[in-house]
């Protein structure tokens, strides 16, 4: 609740630092100053300050914000047509980076557990670090050239079709699939190292149960806070990879805005990704209340 | 304040990864040097003619579109690329380490709202905040380094506020605080020295992620603008025309990679050298196990009563990579309905052994026996699933953590319930029914409510006995208690020791109970074997125990229990010298070293368990050589005895 706030005054603050006046500088020097003073009335910047944030705060919790200073359009229709697109991609990657990443984890945990196979335990390692640390949109370039370019198996851009999927997705998710397998894995060597898990095994339950039923609730913990963390870094990620796929996204409508000074346009953006944020951590905490009957929800 | 030195850089040089990243970073930072007074008017170089190239012999990675050598213009861009994310990061580590600091200065209201401020942030993705700065601040480098500042800070502020609060509650604060020392000067002279070390890892990993961020924003068109270029313009000009030169972009996506991994491997593996000068061990060296040569002199006595044992195990052995023999030539036999007792101190291998009886030896462990029955026959003749059911069901153990022992993650009634499931084929509410009648023979008070409870919501006492209970679902033939009662209150051991005595008189089930503690042993146990160094010394039984030990260690042990008699002027009767470890292969009795009586013949040769009279053997050259002194003279057996009855 804290956050929101804090949020929703960031980002109503933000026009307001902007040296000299947004508008001016938005629309050029050339501009007529009539046109400069009607989207100054537009936008309320000549009412009182303290006014200013009661209509902001009022107007963004009935999902109203505002016009765009540089095409007079209302941005909630801009955001109403672009977010899905962001949303899809944000989602199936992170769904693409979940089931490859926790399976992936489980299975080195198991097979590499007590020192066993130290080179796969080295293949392993070696491999989901470069992969976790080449960033998303450089791994876009390289699928680009060698799937789209060269071998044709994609197309380079846009978004058409199921196939127009495979790269953006493919980009965006191998990163955090990769750190998520890590971080699953030195959880489950954790887990596995366990008295209860040798209780388990002490009632010779076979295999299958002692990884699902006994070791994989407790690796829970840390792999749902990560995977919100992820969830957060894919929806920042969407901004490069929509660019560079040339989607028409809400990550590329923030680089537009960005790049044409259009604040409010700016800022609506920064609201909605905060908000969604907002929402993981807080999905994320119920979850956890959930499924560890010892953990409190926190306030935060 | 405490010795905690910066990171020894000579360590670094020991693993191959650290040599390499720290090569990657002074390669970049060389280049970044020299580049620019070298190459750069090469690199600026206009040739129309040569405008929008793929790769030739005068430019192997392509031309701009202007005729710009990309390989010189890579090179020489790494001074801007680096110089900005170095700038990047000092500038974040600059405004985010005192507000981190912050909350532990001012007030506690206004403190809660900087701490929910940074939490906010940190959740807050780099690349998002950096674009929302950047577009506030302006286009170009100003805004994109401002703004990377502003992504990193949170980190930084998170990070020295976690310190900074772990080292407020440490002693030498709280003495500083109570000579007068005053706010701003404990932070500075007191909590900073300690915290520098993390703080300086952390600024070498943001680098390298201050590096990838900047490379993005100049791809978004927001960071660096022509006519200066970093790797990250560079990428956005060759993306443009990847589908004619596709070579363009190699050059700058190659240095971007090159140099990121530099720097995050660097600062891995300084914080990996840093963990294990923590105290995290070195790991073993892999190497071939040796098994000490063993010669047995074997029993007449022990020899060929194959029928109607619970356990008869001769001659085992557990080794571990390494040359690690921690249980060696141990021999046990447990008639029915019988408690035997294994005492000695830690790491004397009981607890392996009884791992080891129970099959649930850690994978590396090898443990070789010459003779292992169980239950009156020779388990691996069964097969893999004859051989589970029967441990699952015949084989209970309790161990000594009740904790740690159960899963936090399931209820009371799941663990014990799925017991009956798995081997006997009970239906969830069967087993669940199984599971209330159990708790309520271990006297666990309304049991239809307990089965619903998860561990954390029971007292230790109560864990315990969950842990006994989960050994009773089955039909157990054998309860393998590990130190039962060692984590407990002392209140609650006596109900516990109870309690295992109880099981195994209704179920005739025989036990095999460990301790360190030979009060609990000789309260429980008829007959008790005492480990040390990884071999049985001694097997008797326990009124000799209390009165004629021949041992000198089981001598030692005994005189080291307080009696109620026991002279409170004189400290507390204790075993000189350390136990040899697992490591040890040395000739001669392992006791030798720590033994009043110990004669050349000790440190030469290794005695063997032989009889000294019925159902008492030992392993010494001199045995009731060495009579337990404590408790007052004349009367002191007596008196030990009421101790330990």
């Amino acid at each position: 609740m804290v956050s929101l706030v804090l949020l929703l005054t960031l980002t109503f603050g933000m026009i307001h630092f902007v040296p000299g006046d947004p508008v001016r500088s938005a629309l050029g020097l050339t501009a007529p100053a009539q046109l400069v003073k009607q989207r100054r009335a537009q936008l309320g910047l000549d009412k009182p300050l303290w006014q200013q944030y009661a209509d902001y705060v009022d107007r963004a919790v009935h999902g109203d914000f505002g016009t765009s200073i540089t095409s007079g359009e209302p941005i909630t229709e801009i955001v109403r047509t672009r977010l899905p697109t962001t949303l899809r991609l944000a989602g199936l990657a992170f769904l693409a980076a979940v089931l490859i990443g926790v399976p992936l984890g489980v299975l080195s945990a198991a097979l590499t557990r007590d020192g066993r196979r130290r080179y796969g335990e080295l293949a392993f390692t070696t491999a989901t670090g470069a992969f976790a640390s080449i960033p998303g949109f450089l791994l876009a370039v390289a699928f680009i050239y060698l799937f789209a370019v060269k071998w044709r198996f994609f197309p380079v851009a846009g978004e058409s079709g199921p196939k127009s999927y495979v790269l953006p997705i493919a980009a965006l998710a191998i990163g955090p699939a990769a750190a998520l397998a890590r971080i699953v894995r030195v959880e489950g060597l954790k887990v596995l190292d366990e008295d209860y898990i040798r209780t388990a095994r002490g009632k010779r339950l076979p295999a299958r149960l002692i990884y699902l039923r006994h070791a994989l609730p407790n690796m829970l913990t840390a792999t749902l806070t990560i995977s919100g963390l992820l969830l957060g870094g894919l929806i920042a990620g969407t901004v490069l990879i929509e660019t560079i796929f040339a989607w028409t996204g809400l990550g590329s409508t923030l680089v537009n805005s960005v790049t044409a000074k259009d604040y409010p346009s700016v800022q609506a953006v920064a609201l909605i990704f905060g908000a969604f944020i907002l929402l993981i951590n807080f999905v994320v905490d119920m979850l956890l209340a959930v499924i560890n009957p010892q953990s409190t929800i926190s306030d935060q | 304040m405490t010795g905690r030195r910066f990171v020894r850089w000579p360590d670094l040089f020991r693993s191959p990864v650290g040599v390499v990243a720290a090569l990657m970073v002074a390669a970049i930072l060389v280049l970044a040097l020299i580049a620019p007074p070298i190459w750069g008017h090469v690199a600026s170089k206009i040739d129309v003619a040569a405008a929008s190239q793929g790769s030739t012999a005068a430019h192997p990675l392509g031309t701009d579109v202007l005729g710009r050598d990309i390989l010189h213009r890579t090179l020489v861009a790494t001074r801007l690329s680096v110089f900005l994310a170095v700038l990047a990061s000092l500038l974040g580590a600059g405004v985010g380490i005192p507000i981190g600091v912050l909350p532990a200065l001012v007030g506690r209201r206004l403190g809660r709202l900087i701490t929910s401020a940074i939490s906010l942030a940190v959740a807050f993705p780099t690349l998002l905040l950096a674009i929302f700065v950047a577009s506030i601040v302006g286009l170009g480098a100003r805004g994109a380094v401002i703004g990377i500042a502003a992504a990193v800070a949170p980190y930084f502020a998170r990070l020295s506020q976690t310190l900074a609060a772990s080292v407020a509650g440490a002693d030498y604060i709280a003495a500083a605080r109570v000579l007068g020392i005053g706010r701003w000067r404990l932070t500075v002279r007191h909590v900073l020295p300690n915290v520098a070390e993390p703080l300086l890892l952390t600024l070498m990993l943001t680098m390298g992620d201050a590096l990838l961020a900047l490379a993005g924003l100049s791809l978004l068109g927001v960071g660096v603008q022509p006519p200066s270029y970093d790797w990250g313009g560079m990428l956005t000009e060759g993306l443009l025309r990847i589908y004619v030169t596709p070579i363009v972009v190699v050059g700058p996506a190659v240095a971007i990679i090159f140099a990121a991994l530099g720097f995050n491997l660097l600062g891995e593996s300084l914080a990996r050298r840093a963990a294990r000068r923590d105290g995290t061990l070195p790991r073993h060296v892999s190497s071939p196990v040796v098994l000490p040569p063993e010669q047995h002199e074997r029993l007449a006595e022990l020899e060929d009563e194959r029928h109607g044992k619970v356990l008869d195990l001769r001659g085992l052995t557990v080794a571990f990579p390494g040359g690690s023999v921690p249980v060696r030539d141990v021999s046990i036999t447990v008639e029915p309905g019988e408690i035997v007792g294994i005492v000695g101190e830690s790491g004397s291998g009981k607890s392996l052994t009884a791992m080891a009886i129970a099959e649930l030896l850690p994978a590396r462990a090898q443990s070789t026996s010459e003779r292992r029955l169980l239950f009156g026959g020779d388990l691996s003749l069964l097969g893999k699933t004859g051989r589970r059911r029967l441990l699952g069901r015949s084989l209970a153990i309790v161990y000594q953590d009740p904790m740690a022992s159960l899963n936090p993650a399931l209820n009371v009634g799941r663990q014990l319930g799925e017991v009956a499931e798995v081997h006997e084929g009970l239906s969830r509410r069967e087993a669940r029914k199984r599971s209330v009648e159990r708790l309520r023979s271990v006297r666990i008070g309304s049991p239809e409510r307990r089965v619903r409870n998860y561990p954390h919501e029971l007292s230790g006492g109560m864990r315990q006995r969950v842990m006994i209970a989960m050994g009773l679902m089955g039909t157990p033939q054998l309860i393998i208690a590990d130190e039962p009662t060692t984590a407990l209150d002392v209140t609650v051991q006596q109900q516990i020791l109870k309690l295992l005595d109880d099981a195994g008189t209704s179920t005739g089930a025989a036990a095999i109970l460990i301790s360190h503690d030979i009060a609990v042993v000789s309260q429980l146990c008829r007959r008790v074997l005492v480990m040390y160094a990884g071999r049985v010394v001694e097997e008797l039984d326990v009124p000799t125990l209390v009165r004629r030990p021949a041992h000198p260690y089981t001598a030692a042990l005994l005189a080291s229990v307080p009696t109620m008699d026991s002279d409170r002027e004189r400290p507390l009767v204790s075993i000189p010298g350390r136990a040899v470890g697992p490591f040890d292969h040395s000739p001669g009795c392992p006791f030798a070293p720590r033994c009043p009586a110990a004669s050349d013949r000790c440190r030469s040769e290794l005695p063997v368990l032989r009889p000294l009279e019925s159902g008492h053997h030992v392993a010494c050259w001199h045995p009731n050589s060495v009579i337990p002194q404590s408790g007052p003279p004349g009367d002191g057996e007596s008196v030990r005895e009421d101790a330990l009855a």
